[in-house]
């Protein structure tokens, strides 16, 4: 509905059609289609024995504003969160020229799918994934935007969260490009469309909602107050309360905060592990690695909130003594 | 890169014109005048007929702009989509005309290999993002939209929430037709936020004829109304109300 006819017809492509590209000359071999969003539809093809998802529209514009994204997305380091970039051409089919761009295949079943299946001991884990992926994500300047279950495949095994849908992403400060209703904080009335980190975890805080209600619900009054009952009627929820209510409020600053809450709520038996460092200023902790808090990154912590008291003191004192200086010239 | 101010007219309408000069020829004529023109159709369980669907996609099509038909309920993210889409492609035309200057010929984005278009893609981007935006609203308010003018509502304080989230600045005006007395009726002039539509909107009546090619018309001279000195002075100004609404 959401889409253009012309596009539609445009796109359309018969299984077994090889689409060559003009620039690189590489050929792919049409399987079947895979989905269609607002800006193209996404094929599975065959490219040398290898399967990849391709992704066509008649907006050169799109294609090339998600390529962009995607190049992003490798320079992040260790971040396996988007589907790697394969290929960027152009395909000319009658006179006509349509975009592509190939990507890595990613399977498996949706998030939501794959929590129902596999039970809900899963969904603790797979959110400190997307957690951790979000904060290296937010660190080198950028915001998800569209995060929805849909988008979200759980490959594997070993089960690892992934995002096949990176047309949202949008850099921070700017207005946020696409985004689905349910998952918006605007549309809750919850704040502004500004990419910044909270509007991320917002969206992960949906999700986890969407876990529970898998038909999801729509807006009566809106604000926290409508979310804030749907989180406790739902008694499998009810461990997540705290950290659904805090991200929905935005009273999370950094995914990283969120995901040492998250895993506090899952492992609350260890008295020294995640409380502990949960206290430590927010800046510090933005500047380890995030995906395994080890001791030794503990212990590196403490040695520099120790040099940093040391400077406090030393330029207090400096300061303290100019005053006295000072005045003794007056 | 100036890019001036992007002028846009949205059209929300369910139907087909039945009064006054033909929609497509005023839509072409705000074109020429440096003002696009999109149009969302907005459905409940009918489907639109033939005729006004053609209607639709050529108005959007004479006036540059990008047309929709949607379901009442998919409004919000129509409108918002519809207008980011339509300024992303002004702005390529933009870009375009730039770069033909100069590349030379007829060269445009396409023409570029991908490597180069991203460099390039990402300049749209931020103008997207800065650049100026006056959108023009044009409610059809016959009869058949009277069950659907909550949604309406709904989906403009939407758009205002999306376009504020832009570091560029935004006016926003709407116009509902056909107005009580004459064919077109001025709601709202120019302003940053479309808060104040709530109470106005609740008040509206619905009825009449659909003047779509009248309204359009007026709209386009309401632009240029607007480079008056007075509304120089009150460019900063929080609203201005119709008193006879």
């Amino acid at each position: 509905m959401m889409m253009n006819n012309s596009l539609k017809s445009l796109c359309k492509v018969a299984p077994g059609t090889v689409i060559k590209g003009k620039w690189h000359k590489y050929e792919y071999t049409v399987i079947k289609e895979l989905g269609f969003g607002a800006n193209g539809i996404v094929y599975l093809a065959r490219n040398a024995n290898q399967q990849v998802a391709l992704k066509m529209s008649d907006n050169a514009m799109s294609v090339t504003s998600e390529v962009n994204v995607l190049k992003a997305f490798a320079k992040v380091q260790g971040s396996a969160l988007g589907p790697s970039l394969l290929d960027v051409d152009d395909w000319e089919r009658s006179g006509t020229k349509i975009s592509f761009y190939v990507m890595e295949f990613i399977k498996g079943p949706d998030l939501l799918h794959f929590i129902h299946q596999k039970g809900s001991d899963w969904m603790g884990v797979l959110f400190l994934q997307l957690l951790a992926d979000l904060a290296d994500l937010h660190k080198n300047g950028w915001v998800f935007g569209d995060l929805k279950p849909e988008n979200l495949i759980v490959s594997g095994p070993p089960a690892r969260i992934r995002c096949i849908d990176v047309g949202g992403t949008t850099l921070k400060g700017r207005a946020i490009k696409e985004f689905t209703e349910f998952f918006d904080r605007g549309y809750w009335g919850l704040g502004s469309r500004k990419a910044d980190e909270r509007y991320d975890l917002f969206a992960v805080g949906m999700i986890m909602l969407n876990t529970a209600y898998p038909k999801r619900f729509t807006k009566t009054t809106g604000g926290i107050n409508q979310l804030l009952p749907m989180i406790k009627q739902k008694p499998e929820l009810r461990k997540f309360e705290l950290v659904i209510n805090k991200a929905l409020s935005g009273q999370y600053q950094s995914a990283e905060q969120m995901r040492m809450e998250l895993l506090h709520v899952l492992q609350p038996a260890s008295p020294n592990g995640a409380p502990r460092v949960k206290q430590a200023p927010v800046k510090t902790q933005g500047s380890v690695g995030s995906r395994t808090k080890s001791r030794q990154s503990q212990v590196r912590q403490k040695k520099k909130s120790g040099l940093f008291e040391t400077c406090l003191i030393i330029s207090a004192i400096t300061f303290i003594y100019f005053l006295y200086i000072y005045m003794q010239v007056l | 890169m100036r890019t001036g101010t992007l002028k846009q007219i949205l059209l929300i309408t369910d139907g087909c014109s039945n009064q006054g000069e033909d929609p497509i020829a005023m839509s072409a004529l705000a074109k020429e005048q440096g003002v696009t023109v999109n149009v969302i159709g907005v459905m409940e369980q009918d489907v639109i007929d033939d005729q006004g669907l053609k209607e639709i996609e050529g108005i959007a099509l004479a006036g540059g702009g990008v047309s929709q038909v949607v379901y009442s309920q998919q409004l919000s993210q129509t409108v918002q989509m519809v207008t980011r889409k339509a300024m992303t492609q002004t702005l390529q035309g933009v870009v375009n005309k730039e770069l033909q200057q100069i590349l030379g010929g007829a060269k445009t984005m396409e023409d570029l290999p991908p490597e180069k278009r991203g460099e390039i893609m990402e300049v749209v981007d931020e103008l997207g993002e800065a650049v100026e935006l006056e959108v023009l609203i044009l409610v059809d308010t016959s009869a058949s939209m009277k069950h659907k003018l909550p949604t309406v509502k709904e989906a403009l304080l939407d758009l205002s929430l999306s376009l504020n989230a832009r570091s560029g600045s935004n006016r926003f005006s709407v116009f509902v037709f056909p107005g009580k007395k004459t064919e077109v009726e001025k709601l709202l002039d120019w302003t940053p936020r479309l808060e104040s539509l709530s109470s106005i909107f609740s008040k509206l009546t619905t009825g009449g004829i659909t003047p779509t090619g009248p309204a359009i018309q007026e709209a386009i001279s309401y632009f240029q109304k607007k480079r008056s000195l007075r509304s120089l002075l009150s460019r900063d100004d929080e609203q201005f109300f119709e008193e006879s609404v």
